[in-house]
């Protein structure tokens, strides 16, 4: 293929890439910026069903692309941020919010954890406290001389070079 | 704490990790539950797929007990299923109800023509107005609803042999009893 054609070809297919990414965000019209902000705020709180790791701001996905419209028709009938999700939670359930809730249930998920750094924490600050209260004893003086005649090279057999 | 404690306590909390892994590799961790078991249906009134003089509403879910099916026509999983739904429509104990969802009507009609229809009506939902308030996110789910129209369970995924025997067969005997 010529190179002019690849270059060609390879433009085409950056430019809809990028253009696929953007399209289903434009076609939201607002009265103003702080509605907008306020709509990609709200739809980075929920999250994609079909694609669970993303929010609905970020997924592609067919669903997303419903409960987006669904979000921006009720913004545009004046409902608050809290009863949009509070619609979608009580369809969808605690999962299609994107941070989990503080709730009872969430407890473990949101301090296990911390609990568990301080449990491990604990059982490190021991071993080192423990480490501590045990000191050299240090050399008994029969021991002390000993280690100067060795030291000196005289009774001793630790001599390479001989 | 004792010497052999000492010891075992690592052992203990790794056997529990272990313990809470294998549990985890039995769950299916995409499977979102509904948080309308023990709800009423949701209000909603469409036309029928195939008649479209004709409207499918919330009273067409009382009185019996129904499996409301949600399906589309590019849904591979929802042929799949088609036969065990085909097998199950004869079944005089519930009613199958379709929610064709977010599919066209001439695609879903040929489906139907080629497999066979075992649906009692079929909701026709090309836009998603209903299927958000099931909570529908895929297809296929299948409602099961009671005769007093209160939705007691959601089936996440085709119906198979295994899905009715341990779950969907007893559940409907106990609706049934129930009365």
């Amino acid at each position: 293929m010529p190179p002019l054609i690849k270059t060609l070809a390879l433009a085409a297919g950056l430019f809809a890439v990028t253009s696929a990414g953007a399209f289903t965000l434009e076609e939201f019209k607002f009265d103003n910026p702080q509605q907008e902000h306020e709509f990609r705020e709200l739809i980075g709180k929920l999250r994609c069903l079909v694609c669970q790791n993303e929010s609905l701001a970020a997924s592609q996905a067919d669903l997303a692309q419903d409960l987006r419209n669904e979000v921006y028709k009720m913004m545009q009938e004046g409902k608050s941020q809290q009863q949009v999700l509070d619609f979608l939670v009580e369809r969808y359930g605690d999962f299609v919010l994107y941070d989990p809730p503080l709730k009872r249930s969430t407890l473990v998920l949101w301090f296990g954890p911390f609990v568990l750094i301080g449990i491990g924490a604990l059982f490190m600050a021991r071993a080192l406290l423990r480490k501590k209260k045990a000191p050299d004893p240090g050399l008994s003086d029969d021991d002390r001389e000993r280690l100067q005649q060795l030291l000196a090279g005289q009774g001793g057999k630790a001599d390479h070079s001989s | 704490m004792s010497k052999s404690l000492r010891f075992l306590l690592p052992l203990i909390l790794f056997i529990g990790l272990a313990a809470l892994l294998v549990y985890g590799l039995g769950t299916d961790p995409s499977k979102v539950p509904s948080p309308l078991i023990g709800k009423p249906v949701p209000q909603f009134s469409l036309p029928d797929l195939t008649d479209s003089a004709r409207t499918v509403s919330t009273e067409d879910l009382r009185g019996k007990v129904s499996l409301v099916n949600v399906w589309a026509s590019w849904c591979s999983s929802c042929r799949a299923e088609h036969a065990s739904l085909m097998a199950l429509s004869s079944n005089p104990d519930f009613q199958i109800v379709g929610l064709n969802w977010k599919d066209d009507a001439k695609d879903a009609t040929a489906v139907l023509q080629m497999s066979g229809n075992p649906y009692a009506m079929i909701a026709y939902d090309p836009d998603n107005k209903v299927g958000i308030d099931w909570g529908v996110y895929g297809a296929p789910e299948t409602f099961v609803v009671d005769q007093h129209g209160i939705i007691r369970y959601k089936q996440i995924g085709p119906i198979d042999k295994t899905v009715w025997d341990e779950t969907l067969a007893p559940l409907i005997a106990k609706l049934k009893a129930e009365g």
